[in-house]
């Protein structure tokens, strides 16, 4: 994210939440003037090798998206399938009672005032359609029944709209009747694939990930060299050699990480710890060159292709003929393997029931898909006390948490990361209530729309985010926001660095390796390089801790 | 998945309490059918027209009370100009003496409790 | 037809028949029509078409397990879990159920996000929207019970004990009931807000006003009946009532017109409900979101519909980067 968006935060932040005079029944947008809050469309090289219809060179900011002859047929016989296939669509299309309880919940809504990204409305761009030409009512009364006809410009403010969701669910939170606006953005972006719309940022990643085994396109050979030179970076912190196998037959573990923990920064300190810890405690385990990536955006373009991409887990870890799968930190990897791994690609009966064997708790939590998340796992290690921790190594940190979309609202794992935290630094404080646990607020660059293009969107989407974040950091002087998700990891420095400047970015695991105090270790930095003050700031008494 | 389990029984009780008055009145109606109040006076009109009485006697009875005990009136000028006396034993169980046969088939039917027997002595009949 | 014409009928004729009860023109036949056939069929139409919305919803399979969860997930026994917030077994999605359904639960929620300079965003607990609604539904079916004296005989115990405690302040003759002023109130207030709100009144559509003004024409011609001299007689009417109930039809005559008027609208909104969004009623029983447990990794939930996809098999993976993965010293599958 190199260029900087030309507006000031005063700027942005001047939000209009008055709606405007024309009616939402008009779909018109214009797209030279709205650059910065869409995506590029999906080169064709992606499209063409995903075999996914309708490859072309275009842009949305053209007047013609060069759509097949028969685009309006295919649409509707879009929504018929899903209609047979997932009751969900008919459901959240026919329910809605416009009470207005999500409008506010939205962080797109909060950061643009843009009324079209209240949830309700965002939904109601399909509900339209749907009921025009799909309810009783809506073909005969029309407009009169809240029916819109399909058009091309429908179509173009589908693909604004439905690519200013990042899938978050916070408004399903608050819906009376759990309307989900991620479903139903699942649903139309599915729909804009079948005639070929869709963005760079999604298809260029899963068509990496398709071939080489992960989003960024790293080949086995590069593979390996980062996770040795990650190796070899840790020894220079702790003065150990540690192991990191790759591709192990018969390793105990296949441990899933997203591609970002051994590519970008801040991600890298993460991996260290992670590293680390398995060292440690001596895990017998493995990465997969093939199954290098645990995240997935074929969750963002359609559940076909997140079947297609996540298949690659389960078939290493038979493979590899390991026992069990362990999770790394990743938001939306969680959501494909907590609510659709083991439905789309199971069942797992060649893997065994999670047990730790460090502390042989048994998973139980797990014994069907057999994957444990990262942060269930080390909890289970401090509980039992099979780790040594020193939190005064992270004293320079104030930490507060960022709970994930997925992880929170898609899982509920929420008390895990916090006891791992409170055991690995003296100093945590909770941002707001009504910005954390389910009721977060996403880092405004989920489901596939972290790019640069739209980047003025995601900012002004980072808006309650960042806020929550300034309110911690001038009451408790936070100054590391830490969290479990990859997205976050890549797009919320540059969004604190405009909304709140001097905050950094880690990783739950990030702190535990530097907290963890490792047999034969020689320390005098933390994972980051930083100069340890070991024994200045741990005999403090820490001020309050936790709950605040 | 389809959730039929669920869903089929979930029609029934639907179905089961949206016909409550059918199934109940066949199983616990009383089957006496429309009440038929008696009337056994030998006089041809009412203090009021039939229609009236019908629906609104109880206000009436309420204004009657009201004007006895909280300000003194005690005769009440009729629709045709005839004047009666305000009172419940004196005026209307005079024509009226069957409680049983005549309020009380009606407010059974539509179970309502009126308050009047509270102060007033129920007519004794046979 | 076109449609725009198709709903100038519709309005003429509604126009024409309130006329007729206005006017007080009642013939046996119009009797007939509107004190039976237009109540049966609007009965007819609500119960068939509210079974038939949801026929067609479960037709659908849920292919997967999308539980929102808004609380701590039961994994280790040693953190608590929040069971009814995020439930893990069918009792506590049972309770879920039960505090959405019939507290509102996720309405509780809800906040109001306020932008202040600075910039600021604070966030405060707004209770209204919840309050209303709850307020609303259920004196709506407080009231809805209440009619039941109409419908059987002898009425049921539950129903005069739900009416005495309605009534409980003795107020006024007829009693007041609580009810009959909260919901004209809750109403208000719901109408209110959808016309002040710029942003709802924004999203509103016609029928978001329909239903609700429906029921306030309904709930005024109910309490005009009940507390002014409007009354009908309502001997006649719990006799046609009952006729419909007993399939003995009666039409007994001089009921009044307020009454016939209440019941074209009851019987309107009846016949409304299985095509418009009040069928969320039926709807939240079916939210995927709120009815599943969040078992996903503990039971494999299957997609009925799930079909084999294209991918890339590790020995197409291991063809195709062959040499880099030998140089770079992986062990291969295909030794050859």
């Amino acid at each position: 994210m190199s260029e900087n968006p030309a507006k000031k935060p005063e700027e942005l932040s001047r939000i209009d939440y008055q709606p405007p005079q024309k009616s939402w029944m008009d779909p018109s947008i214009d797209f030279k003037k709205k650059r910065g809050s869409w995506c590029y469309s999906g080169a064709t090289k992606n499209v063409a090798y995903l075999d996914l219809p309708n490859p072309r060179e275009w842009s949305p900011a053209d007047e013609d998206w060069k759509l097949p002859e028969n685009w309006k047929e295919i649409i509707f016989e879009g929504i018929r399938e899903r209609m047979d296939k997932y009751r969900s669509f008919r459901l959240f299309m026919d329910i809605c009672v416009r009470c207005g309880a999500c409008a506010d919940k939205c962080h797109y809504f909060i950061g643009s005032g843009d009324p079209k990204n209240m949830p309700v409305l965002r939904a109601e761009l399909l509900r339209s359609i749907y009921r025009n030409d799909f309810t009783a009512a809506g073909k005969l009364l029309g407009k009169w029944a809240g029916g819109r006809e399909l058009t091309v410009d429908v179509l173009k403010e589908w693909f604004y709209y439905f690519f200013q969701c990042t899938e978050c669910r916070r408004c399903s939170v608050f819906c009376p009747y759990g309307i989900d606006t991620a479903e139903i953005t699942m649903h139309v972006r599915e729909l804009l694939a079948l005639v070929g719309i869709g963005i760079n940022w999604i298809l260029e990643p899963v068509a990496n990930c398709y071939r080489t085994g992960n989003h960024l396109g790293v080949p086995p050979h590069a593979f390996r060299d980062n996770i040795e030179f990650a190796a070899d970076d840790l020894k220079d912190v702790i003065g150990i050699q540690v192991d990191a196998p790759i591709n192990k037959k018969g390793a105990e573990i296949l441990v899933i990480v997203p591609s970002a923990d051994y590519f970008a920064s801040p991600h890298y300190y993460t991996f260290l710890g992670y590293l680390a810890l398995f060292h440690e405690i001596g895990l017998d385990y493995t990465f997969s060159a093939y199954a290098s990536e645990g995240g997935n955006f074929g969750l963002f373009h359609s559940r076909e292709m997140l079947k297609r991409l996540n298949a690659k887990i389960y078939a290493e870890a038979k493979r590899l003929g390991v026992k069990w799968i362990l999770g790394c930190e990743c938001g939306h990897m969680w959501r494909v393997v907590h609510q659709y791994m083991d439905t789309v690609n199971g069942p797992a009966d060649f893997l065994e029931e999670p047990v730790s064997p460090i502390t042989g708790t048994r998973f139980d939590n797990a014994r069907s898909t057999k994957m444990v998340h990262i942060c269930e796992f080390t909890a289970d290690l401090i509980h039992n006390q099979k780790i040594k921790l020193d939190p005064s190594r992270n004293d320079h940190w104030k930490v507060t948490f960022h709970d994930s979309c997925n992880p929170a609202r898609a899982m509920g794992l929420i008390e895990e990361p916090r006891y791992v935290l409170n055991n690995v630094c003296n100093y945590f404080y909770e941002m707001p209530e009504n910005t954390i646990k389910e009721q977060t607020f996403c880092c405004g660059s989920g489901s596939g729309l972290g790019t640069d293009e739209n980047l003025e969107m995601r900012l002004r989407g980072g808006l309650p985010r960042a806020n929550a974040v300034k309110h911690v950091h001038e009451k408790h002087g936070v100054n590391v926001l830490s969290c479990i998700c990859a997205i976050d990891k890549a797009t919320l420095p540059d969004l604190l660095k405009y909304w709140i400047p001097g905050i950094e970015v880690c990783g739950i695991h990030e702190l535990v390796g530097n907290a963890l105090i490792m047999e034969g270790e020689e320390r005098t930095t933390d994972l980051r390089g930083t100069p340890l003050t070991a024994g200045e700031s741990s005999s403090d008494e820490p001020g309050e801790e936790t709950h605040v | 998945m389809y959730d039929k389990e669920k869903i089929i029984p979930g029609i029934i009780v639907f179905l089961v309490l949206v016909t409550f008055p059918v199934w109940y009145n066949l199983a616990f109606g009383s089957g006496n059918g429309a009440p038929e109040p008696q009337i056994v006076s030998q006089n041809e009109k009412c203090v009021e027209s039939k229609d009236y009485m019908r629906t609104q006697h109880m206000d009436l009875l309420n204004q009657w009370r009201d004007a006895v005990v909280r300000q003194g009136y005690r005769m009440y000028r009729t629709a045709d100009g005839a004047l009666v006396e305000m009172s419940l034993t004196n005026t209307c169980l005079q024509c009226h003496p069957n409680k049983t046969q005549f309020c009380d088939e009606c407010h059974n039917y539509m179970a309502v409790k009126p308050y009047c027997w509270d102060c007033h002595i129920a007519p004794m009949e046979n | 037809m076109s449609a725009i014409s198709s709903k100038r009928n519709i309005i003429i004729v509604s126009i024409a028949a309130i006329a007729v009860i206005l006017l007080g023109i009642f013939t046996p036949l119009l009797r007939l029509i509107f004190g039976l056939l237009i109540p049966l069929t609007a009965i007819l139409v609500f119960i068939g078409g509210i079974i038939y919305r949801v026929v067609q919803w479960a037709k659908s399979p849920e292919p997967f397990r999308i539980t929102t969860t808004c609380g701590q997930q039961h994994s280790l026994p040693w953190i608590k879990s929040n069971r009814l917030d995020n439930p893990h077994s069918t009792w506590a999605v049972i309770g879920r159920m039960a505090l959405e359904v019939l507290f509102f639960r996720s309405l509780f929620r809800n906040t109001k996000a306020e932008l202040k300079s600075g910039p600021n965003l604070v966030y405060g607990s707004t209770k209204y929207l919840w309050l209303g609604a709850l307020a609303f539904h259920w004196c709506f079916l407080v009231i809805v019970l209440r009619h039941l004296r109409f419908f059987t005989d002898p009425t049921p115990s539950f129903v005069l004990w739900l009416e005495s405690l309605d009534g409980f302040f003795q107020i006024g003759v007829p009693i007041l009931y609580m009810t009959d002023i909260v919901i004209l109130a809750a109403l208000g207030f719901l109408l209110f807000r959808r016309l002040m709100d710029a942003k709802l009144r924004y999203i509103s559509l016609p029928a978001d006003y329909a239903p609700l003004l429906l029921i306030l024409a309904i709930v005024a011609t109910g309490v005009l009946m009940r507390y002014t001299s409007a009354k009908p007689d309502i001997v006649g009417v719990k006799e046609l009532m009952m006729g419909m109930a007993s399939f003995h039809p009666a039409l007994p005559s001089g009921i009044g017109w307020m009454f016939y008027l209440h019941l074209l609208l009851v019987s309107m909104l009846i016949a409304y409900f299985p095509f418009s969004k009040l069928m969320h009623m039926a709807g939240v029983f079916l939210s995927p979101t709120r009815n599943l447990a969040n078992t996903n990794r503990v039971i494999r939930h299957i997609n009925p519909w799930d079909y084999p996809v294209k991918v890339h098999t590790y020995q197409e993976w291991e063809h195709e980067f062959r040499d880099k993965l030998k140089s770079s010293g992986y062990e291969l599958d295909d030794k050859s």
